[in-house]
């Protein structure tokens, strides 16, 4: 599998592998100022190289409340 | 991407301050920050009593955690203010609070808003009509009373809540906007107490991003609701808060910029004081503050004070 999956919310994203985080981000139109990347539960800069098959969880940062 | 401090794998980038570090010298960073802004600011000292406003999210938990490690004498105040939306935000949010306090053992005060009223805040925005059928209006009015009643009957010396950077600098964007000086003037890290019925209130956070301080929520362990609140899709804030984020892609430190050069320029005197009227306790635009009959608090107007007013019509009805 040549692909990553990207989750936030409940929305799922599908892009390819070998790309950074940083670039995924801006192919999904994601401002990376308004959320955090975690995978396996563990926080990731967005220069990572995100990997085939993984799954990468965005946390919102942005509230309101 | 590596640790500045240490060379490990970094979990957080800091592009306004050109940092990055891992998540053993990251929560280490914030807390010696916050203890910096509280000095830089004279916000209180370790002989003051301080009462944090909590409301289950990343940055008041995060607040509340940074004192306590800090050893501050921090106690927390919750008030449950009755608003579901489906997804039981009000019991969620209570229940991460409570989490919090039991795993420290820290001494948190419960308000039943409803209880107190007689309405959740929702059912209380539809009666009295207040803010365009949103009950964000209502819902910041009573907080504010309820925060002074708590801080005042405790015996607090200041009350510390959660507001990041992106808050301050939204609600400086929106006031920039709509030029409201009265408000400028105001904005500040620090709130004197202007009338015997406040408490000092600080900011302790007003210089970290939001994303850092959900950073530093996931690192420590703190267990906040993630939902926002179900009323606050599609705010102004929020709006505001997009707009910035989307300034500070292309422009790293453009939002820590805007807001600390804007302090800069009110110690500077670009804002001139709303006009006085020779008494002591003032408000925001210069008005006289009398003191509420019922409750003891400020107000702005001779008798009741806004919240109570609003609470006396209902119960009339």
């Amino acid at each position: 599998m040549d692909t990553v999956k990207i989750v936030l919310r409940n929305q799922e994203y599908e892009v390819k592998s070998g790309l950074t985080l940083r670039d995924a981000l801006a192919k999904l139109g994601i401002n990376r100022e308004s959320v955090l990347a975690t995978r396996e539960g563990e926080l990731i800069t967005d220069d990572e190289i995100l990997r085939p098959g993984e799954t990468i969880r965005l946390v919102a940062v942005i509230s309101g409340g | 991407m590596k640790c500045r401090k240490c060379g490990k794998k970094a979990v957080i980038n800091m592009r306004q301050h050109k940092l990055a570090l891992c998540a053993e010298h990251f929560p280490l960073w914030m807390v010696e920050q916050t203890q910096r802004f509280i000095e830089k600011y004279r916000m209180f000292t370790p002989a003051d009593r301080v009462l944090v406003a909590v409301s289950g999210g990343k940055d008041s938990l995060s607040l509340w955690d940074i004192l306590w490690q800090l050893g501050y004498a921090a106690d927390g105040v919750y008030i449950a203010l009755g608003i579901d939306g489906g997804i039981g935000y009000s019991q969620k949010s209570q229940q991460s609070c409570e989490k919090f306090a039991a795993q420290r053992n820290l001494k948190l005060i419960v308000v039943d808003a409803p209880q107190q009223i007689g309405l959740t805040i929702p059912e209380l925005a539809a009666i009295t009509q207040r803010g365009k059928n949103k009950p964000c209006s209502v819902c910041g009015l009573a907080k504010r009373h309820i925060l002074d009643q708590i801080a005042r009957e405790g015996k607090y010396d200041v009350l510390a809540t959660g507001h990041n950077l992106d808050d301050e600098a939204a609600v400086l964007f929106g006031n920039t906007l709509n030029w409201n000086v009265g408000y400028l003037y105001r904005q500040s890290p620090v709130l004197p107490a202007r009338h015997a019925g406040l408490v000092r209130k600080v900011k302790p956070l007003c210089r970290f991003y939001e994303r850092e301080m959900a950073a530093y929520a996931l690192v420590r362990g703190i267990d906040y609701i993630y939902e926002e609140c179900p009323h606050a899709v599609g705010s102004t804030t929020i709006y505001y808060k997009t707009l910035l984020n989307q300034l500070e892609v292309d422009r790293p430190g453009a939002k820590l910029s805007f807001y600390l050069a804007f302090l800069q320029a009110k110690e500077k005197g670009l804002f001139a004081q709303p006009p006085v009227n020779g008494e002591e306790e003032v408000g925001a635009a210069g008005e006289h503050l009398r003191t509420c009959p019922s409750c003891g608090g400020p107000t702005t107007v001779e008798g009741l004070c806004a919240f109570c007013r609003m609470v006396e019509k209902v119960k009339v009805g």
